[in-house]
């Protein structure tokens, strides 16, 4: 275990140089920063001193080195919008993202889960096939219009809830939550649902047919022969057999959750990362997308390790080498 | 002897005339699959009885309803199959009329059951120990230490090793034959009074199905307790049972205490099936088999079922459903039954 934990790690740190790699060329082809950086009606010396300081005359391979020595020193240098260092900029936003991420997926499996089991396990009644036509369009509405329907029956028309903000936040160091005051609750609901739709579908879907597979093996019969409830046989013998292709998908949508976040998040005037992403985008503040893309490929690295360690725990048969 | 109308045609009702109590009676199963292409027949006013203690066979060809009327007796039958018509008499109660939570009650506790395939009848995720403490948990109010006592006891008994530490083993590190001795460990945990084997040797290495086979009886005789053996094969039955029920098409076509069946077989389908099994004594250059296969029982032809692989088939079989004719403790279903005097 602990030498298939150290082999991960260096096959980590291999992804993410790589993916640094991919970063900095994307960067470096994608129009010239020096005139975000300098006042509009600056001299032609001025850009060239501009350029000699922010080190772009230097060769690539040059302005590589700056630049990984920069990441792993931390310092993924200042944003040129806020004049700020933009690990700064990004951490201080990750909380509220990483709040409705999770709110999101736990929303998804909480509901998805059950029906799953359910649809998977009587999948001739008429109330199954609603679930699974239901499932169909929270596959295929797409969450800015699902968002703004909502803004529109649940904010506006009826008021129930807020239409955008985070509402209250508590300070937990430099963490800041919105999850310990009903304000907060309040208003994450929305937002949440709206992520999290796309994912209830799918992973619904992918329950679903691991049940149907699993109720037709002999192990579900033979619990049966022994007298075990019906409850016991769809939660206790079958869905931990139906999990594995779950928790890939688990996983895959963990990534994809914080990637579409920005489509919620601009919705409902989030304060979160992919606000943050859009307006940098826009701006072309190199530093801060660097850091978000680096800290998704992180992420994403991080949740495939976890997800191979769940595979372990969920069944005996499956060793990690 | 050729057709015997003077015969009574037996009622469903009526069950071999033996003296106890029976302890299973089932009487005139009919379990019907209504699929799109048709209804089958899986079966079809099957009867037969059981007192305690007591090993039936079941014997019959692949799609002769076998497994079906063990899965009928535990109420184990799903959509599209239903049980029609009859009745599953264990200890006097009808099975066929109770309610899935005191079907829930029956099995395992009363009436347990062992599959064919050992390799997939396990919950591949669940320790061996917690398989089996399952079992004691639904139908014992033992606590934590004397169920895992009982486990222990009761892996040892099946001939596993280092038992208690086993228990917390998974079935993927026990070979196939060891996970069988589990599987037999797990159904008479609770000491049913009626085991239902479901071709419980088939997926093993013959080395092993002797083995096991052993075990089976060794375990029934101990405790008491009544057997199923539902299988295809006569030379398993002949060693194994007291009593034989052969089916053929969801009905049964003879039924009969073992020897006296195996040395004259009444009806020449069971007379098929014994002159298939291998005898060392006497080599054949070619092993006997009976011709064709059984028919697609969704298109059952007119008469009886048997009568196009059959080599005293007549006009009349193609005409009229030979009806079961008791006669003492034997019964058969044929219009031209075997005698002592056909020569083999």
């Amino acid at each position: 275990m602990l030498g298939y934990t150290i082999k991960r790690l260096l096959q980590m740190i291999f992804v993410l140089w790589i993916v640094s790699v991919i970063v900095f060329l994307m960067m470096s082809f994608t129009g010239d920063p020096v005139f975000m950086v300098i006042p509009i009606d600056s001299t032609e010396a001025e850009i060239a001193q501009a350029r000699e300081i922010l080190g772009l005359n230097n060769s690539l391979i040059e302005q590589y080195a700056v630049f990984l020595k920069g990441i792993l020193q931390g310092d993924f240098g200042r944003s040129y919008v806020y004049r700020q260092p933009a690990l700064d900029l990004i951490l201080e936003r990750l909380p509220a993202t990483f709040e409705i991420v999770l709110v999101a997926i736990v929303l998804a499996a909480v509901v998805a889960i059950p029906l799953g089991v359910y649809a998977g396990a009587n999948p001739n009644r008429a109330s199954s096939r609603a679930i699974m036509s239901a499932s169909l369009l929270g596959i295929s509405l797409p969450s800015f219009w699902v968002g703004m329907m909502l803004i529109f029956l649940l904010a506006v028309q009826w008021q129930m809830f807020p239409s955008s903000g985070r509402g209250d936040t508590v300070d937990l160091g430099w963490f800041r939550t919105s999850l310990l005051t009903a304000d907060g609750w309040h208003h994450i609901l929305l937002p949440a649902l709206t992520l999290s739709l796309g994912t209830m579908a799918i992973i619904l879907r992918m329950t679903r047919a691991g049940m149907m597979e699993v109720m037709r093996q002999d192990y579900i019969k033979f619990a049966r022969a022994k007298g075990v409830s019906r409850r016991g046989m769809l939660y206790g013998h079958g869905l931990r057999n139906a999990m594995i292709p779950v928790v890939t998908i688990f996983g895959l949508q963990l990534g994809d959750l914080i990637a579409f976040a920005t489509i919620t998040e601009t919705i409902f005037a989030w304060p979160g990362l992919g606000k943050l992403l859009i307006d940098s985008i826009y701006r072309a503040d190199r530093p801060v997308i660097v850091v978000y893309l680096m800290l998704v490929a992180v992420l994403f690295v991080v949740i495939n390790f976890l997800v191979d360690i769940i595979y372990t725990w969920i069944d005996p048969r499956i060793t990690v080498k | 002897m050729t057709a015997t109308p003077a015969l009574e045609a037996v009622s469903p009702k009526e069950i071999p005339a033996k003296t106890g109590a029976p302890l299973l009676a089932v009487e005139g199963l009919r379990t019907w699959f209504h699929t799109f292409s048709g209804t089958v027949k899986a079966v079809d006013g099957v009867s037969f009885a059981l007192r305690p203690g007591e090993i039936m066979g079941l014997v019959g060809e692949s799609g002769g309803g076998k497994s079906v009327v063990g899965f009928s007796i535990l109420g184990l039958i799903d959509p599209p199959g239903r049980i029609e018509d009859g009745r599953i008499l264990f200890e006097g109660r009808n099975l066929a009329g109770l309610s899935e939570a005191e079907l829930r009650q029956i099995r395992g506790r009363d009436i347990a059951m062992v599959f064919q395939d050992p390799m997939t009848s396990l919950n591949p995720l669940h320790t061996v120990g917690r398989q089996m403490d399952e079992m004691l948990q639904l139908h014992t109010d033992l606590d934590a230490a004397a169920r895992r006592a009982r486990c222990i006891e009761m892996l040892e008994s099946v001939g596993i090793s280092r038992a208690a530490d086993r228990l917390s083993a998974y079935p993927h590190q026990f070979s196939g034959g060891m996970r069988q001795r589990v599987v037999i460990a797990i159904a008479m945990l609770a000491r049913p009074k009626l085991v239902i084997a479901d071709e419980p040797t088939t997926a093993l290495d013959v080395t092993i199905q002797a083995q096991i086979l052993k075990l089976m009886r060794r375990q029934i005789r101990d405790n008491g307790t009544a057997m199923i053996l539902v299988t295809h094969d006569l030379a398993v039955v002949s060693e194994m049972a007291d009593h034989i029920t052969v089916l053929y098409c969801g009905k049964v076509v003879e039924r009969g205490p073992t020897d006296d069946v195996i040395r004259r077989p009444a009806h020449p389908y069971t007379r098929g099936l014994i002159d298939s099994i291998p005898d060392p004594a006497h080599r054949q250059p070619r092993l006997k088999q009976i011709p064709g296969a059984v028919p697609d029982i969704r298109k059952l032809p007119k008469g009886c079922s048997f009568k196009d692989r059959c080599f005293r088939a007549q006009a009349l079989c193609g005409e009229q459903v030979p009806e079961l004719v008791v006669q003492g403790d034997r019964a058969h279903a044929c219009h031209f039954p075997l005698t002592e005097g056909d020569s083999r």
